[in-house]
Order: structure tokens, then sequence, then C-alpha cells
């Protein structure tokens, strides 16, 4: 004869080894103390090893599916030793419970088995198969952007202006005080660091021609596309990819409108337009960090890093570094709707595709921004 | 069996309820006793889900109070609501399983969240609880390939999954078909009867309002309050005011 107290329950064996078995239970059993239970439960027949086993719950006051859970298995683990088992003094309500408990559905194996790891031939083929889709999606996209396009330009009051506005101001204005401080600080940077080199050779006043070449032809577009990338790309993403789980896009669908001339053509025309005036800022405001180092570290004047800063840039570079702009422009936002549309599931999917839209969006800037490098040395040369 | 038991353990005293300055609900009080399936009725934008919303406590009143077995939740501690909430379970309208889970994963998240338990034994509730609600073997399909009525049946598996003293439902039958909404009101019942789970709906869905609803309270958008209280034959039949009349008729006002 043992007693043992849970937090919860009593439990209370009587009988010998190899006689029958008695297990009185009483309190509470629930799921707050189910594993010392079925420890407890479930080491009887072994201890025991009993002729029949007799389980009384007259004295449970509370009795949980997961209590019920526990009587069940011990009346398994008997019947698959073979002690026959009996349940005593079950009220009419835990009976209702444990009726309710389908026990086949207890043993019964998942209809599908837990999903096994494939290996590195199959996630490489998966993984190239998924690739290749993923290209015939954006040929397919591109080319439909592009006739919407061409559809817009042909029939300019199709487009949605007031749309084109808002995206305007939301990838635009709302993004220049981190362009322009991002800019600045990147121009700061930039003067210091050269500062300290060209010291050397008292060539500071050459500060101002690294900072401005480097600025408008390279860094101005690259950094700011890359900021709208990650501003307004995104978010392009999340917002067509939201629609879409949503049904919204099948509701556009269904009154007739082109998804991409209605969601994507608005966005891809605003971020042309504002992506280049934001480069601009974003080269003045380089300079500007060149001006600050030049004025205040190298004791250069105003008028000279200016005068300097003049001399070193041609219009031509400026005119190409708006050009890049406007593609990097289409790029992001092009690749960012894309993304959008190709959400599939619903919160997980449109998570993904955001990040996609944005590493998307980041590669093809620089494979863009390296073509243009080759180009342009031959337009120049 | 409600009726024998006249044991409150939800009481809701003079709950206040604003989104900014628009007051939705003013001075509701109602009580639930222990084992009844307690409904809210009403028409759309009544308050019936900002009410729910203030019983489960992801809502602060502006006033009044609800107590939850004896717990005062909206002004209880972290710790004190932490160990409500795991008495109370809750089925939203659109089912709210995630959707990168598999339904074994959605049932087992709150097991592994509130108990010690080892992963065989959390598996093995697992088990019980889709077999509960007619699921088994489904453990891992993802909710995206079940129909409307199974992941229904999933979140109230994963709503009992620890065992609730009480279980809340929004608006359960919303977008199911008449036969599915049947089955599930069968499971519900059953539920109810089996494990004595206290059961708070929010509904407008007349057919289960009657096969299910053993006390009922009505709300209106321009009482912004209760208009109705009793069972839902007492409201059907003995009822005066137009705006119940109407409710119970499928009538436009």
């Amino acid at each position: 004869m043992a007693e043992i107290s849970g937090a919860g329950y009593r439990l209370r064996v009587e009988g010998t080894r190899g006689e029958e078995a008695t297990v009185r239970l009483a309190g509470r059993l629930a799921l707050a103390d189910l594993r010392p239970l079925m420890a407890e439960l479930q080491a009887i027949p072994a201890r025991l090893e009993p002729r029949r086993i007799t389980v009384d719950v007259s004295g449970v006051e509370y009795l949980d599916s997961a209590g019920a859970l526990a009587l069940i298995e011990m009346e398994n683990l008997s019947r698959s030793r073979g002690i026959p088992f009996e349940l005593l003094g079950v009220s009419e309500k835990d009976h209702g419970l444990l009726c309710l408990i389908d026990r086949e559905a207890l043993q019964r194996p998942p209809l599908r088995p837990e999903s096994e790891r494939p290996d590195i031939v199959a996630k490489l083929g998966e993984l190239a198969r998924l690739q290749y889709r993923d290209f015939l999606e954006i040929m397919s996209f591109v080319g439909e952007l592009v006739a919407a396009l061409a559809y817009c330009l042909a029939h300019p009051r199709s487009v949605r202006g007031d749309e084109v506005k808002r995206y305007m101001k939301r990838a635009g204005a709302d993004g220049l005080p981190i362009v322009a401080l991002i800019s600045l600080l990147l121009g700061l940077i930039m003067a210091f660091m050269s500062s300290l080199q060209l010291k050397q050779f008292g060539a500071n006043l050459y500060v101002a021609n690294l900072v401005t070449i480097a600025m408008v032809r390279e860094l101005g577009p690259i950094m700011t596309a890359i900021i709208v990338a990650g501003r307004s790309g995104s978010a392009f993403a999340a917002e067509i990819g939201t629609m879409v789980v949503n049904d919204e896009v099948n509701a556009l669908v269904t009154m007739g409108f082109d998804p991409i001339r209605f969601l994507a053509v608005p966005k891809v025309l605003a971020a042309m337009i504002v992506v280049p005036i934001l480069t601009i800022y974003a080269d003045f405001f380089a300079i500007l960090g060149g001006l600050i180092v030049g004025i205040t570290g190298l004791d250069l004047t105003a008028f000279t890093y200016i005068q300097q800063t003049k001399d070193s840039i041609r219009v031509f570079d400026f005119a190409t570094s708006l050009v890049k702009a406007v593609v990097f422009a289409a790029l992001i936002a092009g690749i960012g709707c894309q993304r959008g549309f190709q959400v599939r599931g619903g919160a997980e999917g449109v998570g993904q595709s955001t990040t996609s839209a944005v590493v998307s969006a980041i590669f093809l800037i620089i494979v863009a921004d390296s073509a243009f490098a080759i180009m342009l040395h031959y337009v120049r040369y | 069996m409600a009726s024998s038991n006249r044991d409150p353990v939800i009481i809701v005293e003079g709950l206040t309820a604003r989104y900014g300055d628009v007051t939705i609900l003013e001075d509701v009080s109602f009580e639930v006793y222990r084992g009844e399936r307690f409904m809210i009725l009403g028409g759309s934008g009544c308050g019936k889900s900002t009410l729910l919303k203030h019983m489960i406590g992801l809502l602060q009143p502006a006033a009044g109070r609800v107590v939850i077995n004896g717990v005062d939740i909206t002004r209880a501690d972290g710790e004190t609501l932490h160990r409500v909430r795991s008495q109370i379970g809750v089925l939203f309208q659109a089912d709210a399983l995630f959707g990168s889970m598999s339904l074994a994963e959605n049932v087992a998240l709150p097991l592994a969240e509130y108990t010690d338990l080892p992963p065989e034994l959390i598996r093995e509730i697992v088990r019980m609880k889709l077999g509960l609600v007619g699921l088994a073997g489904y453990d891992n399909h993802m909710p995206s390939e079940l129909s409307g009525g199974m992941r229904k049946r999933a979140g109230l598996a994963r709503a009992m999954a620890l065992d609730p003293s009480f279980l809340f439902y929004d608006e359960p039958w919303a977008g199911l078909d008449p036969v599915t909404a049947a089955e599930l009101d069968i499971l519900i019942r059953s539920l109810n009867e089996g494990i004595g789970t206290t059961m708070v709906f929010v509904t407008q869905e007349l057919a289960s309002i009657f096969s299910l609803g053993q006390r009922v309270i009505m709300l209106h958008k321009d009482a912004r309050g209760i208009i109705a209280r009793g069972t839902p034959q007492e409201l059907r039949e003995t009822s005066t005011d137009p705006r119940v009349n109407h409710f119970f008729n499928r009538q436009a006002d």
C-alpha cells in the first residue's frame, strides 16, 4: 500500500504484487498535474504486475480532458499487457467527457507524415525550378508593365494622377530627411577620410573634386536608390501583397481593371519622378558635407571649394546620373510591385515578398550600375 | 444544466467602452453563470465584438469592470492577467490559425507556453484535441489546405488546448454553410455538456441562437447597451420592443 499526493490529486494504490490492484484517485485530475499523474499511473502495471487493475475515481472533484487522457492511456497500457482494467465511480459529467474522447484518434497515425528533409539533389533541383519560375514571372511582369506604361503614355488621362501624387509624397517628400541626413554624413566622411591622405601631398583642394565626382557619378544615385528600395520598394511589395491576400486584386480584375495599370503604374511613375529629384538633393547635401570639412578642417574658403566643385564636374556626368536614377527607380518600383503580386498564402508570404523586394532591388541596382559604368566609359571617350 | 447551478463566474459591471470620443457601450452590466451557453446578440455595429474584446482583456474599458472567476481583469497586473488568460480560450471570427504552422503545431503552441510537459505528451494531447473536434489525423496539414469548417474546428481545438474554463466565440458560424454550421453546433454542445466549459458567444446567426443559446442579451447601436435579456424563445415570443422583434423575425428596420 502506498499513498502519493501530487499538487492537486491524491493517488493511493492498494494490493500486493501479482494480486488484484486497486488505484484510488481523488482531488483534481487536471492538465497542471498531468506529467506526474501519468508517470505514476503507468508505473503501476510494471511494478505490481497485477492480475487485474481497478481504478476508483469516486473521489475525483474535477476532471479535465488531460485527466481523462491519463485514465484512457492507463486503460490502453493495461489492455496491451493483457491485464483486465475497470474504471469505477465515474460521475455522470465525467462519463460525458470520457465518451467525448475519440480513443481511436489517439492511436491513428497522421494522414500525412511529417515533412522529411529533402536531400541535397532534391533541394538543388527545387531551387533551380523556383529560380526558373521566378525568372519567367519577372519577364512576363516586365512585359505587362511596359505595355501598361506604353498605354498610359498613349492615354495620359488613364493615369490615376492623385495616386501618383500620393506615392510621390510617400516615396519622395517623406524620404527627403533621411536621404539628406545620410548624404550629408557620407559627404563629411568622404571629405574627412580623403583629406587625411591628400593633406600629406598638399592637395587639400582636391577633396572637393573627390567628393563631387564620387557622389555625382556613383554614390548619389546608388545611395538614394538603396534608401528608396528600403523605404518604398518594401512598402509597395507589402501593400500589393496584402491586397492579393485579401482578394482585393481579384476584386479589381472582376471589376474590369488591369491590376498592373491600376496598382503598379502609379507607383512606378511616382518613383521615376521623385528618385532623380532625391538624387539631386543627395548630391547637394554630400557636397555640403564636404564643404563643411573643407572650411572647418582644411582652411579652404567656401568660394574656393565651390569653384573647385563646379570645375570638377561636367553637365554630362550630372545628366547621366539622373538617367541612372530614373532607371534605378523603375527597377525598384517594378520589382517591388512584382514581388507583391507574387504573394501566396498569408502573413508569412507578405513578409517574404517584402524581404525579396528589397534584396532583389538592391541586386538589380548594382547590376544596372555596373552596366552603366561600362557603357558610359565608351560614350564618354 | 446551467439553471440548476446559478454561480456567476463572469461579472460585467457598469462597463463603458469608448473609441476616442465615440462611446460604443454605456453602463453595460450582466452576469454569466458557470457552465452555461451565453450569447451576446445584436446587429452590425452595435458593439458586440467590442464587448467581447473587453471581456477577454484585449481592450481596457473607459469605466466599469469585468470580473472573471473572481479576478477583476481591468485592474489585474500582468502576471494575474497571464494566469486568467490560461483559463480562457477564444475562437476568433477568422479562425486566427497561424498560417506558417501545421495544425498540430498550432494546438501545441499554448501547451508548450503554459505547461512544462515533455514533447511526446504534448503530441498526445494534441492528438486527443484534434480527435475531439473530428480532425484526427490532420496533425501535419497546414491551415491553408483545409476548408473553412475544418479551420473553425481546428481553431476550436487550439482554443481548448489548455482545457479552459471559459470559451469565447466571435461569430463562429460566419462563412460556414448550413450543414457545417449545424455540425459545429453539435460539436459545441457536446463539448459544453461533456466538459462543462462556460461559453460566451457573439453572434447574429438565428438558427444557432435557437439551437444553442440558453440565455442571451441583445445590444443595440442607438441604446449603446442592452435592450433585452432572457432566453431566445422568450425574446422572440414575448418581447414588445420592435428592434428585438425585427431581429428575431429577420425584418428590415
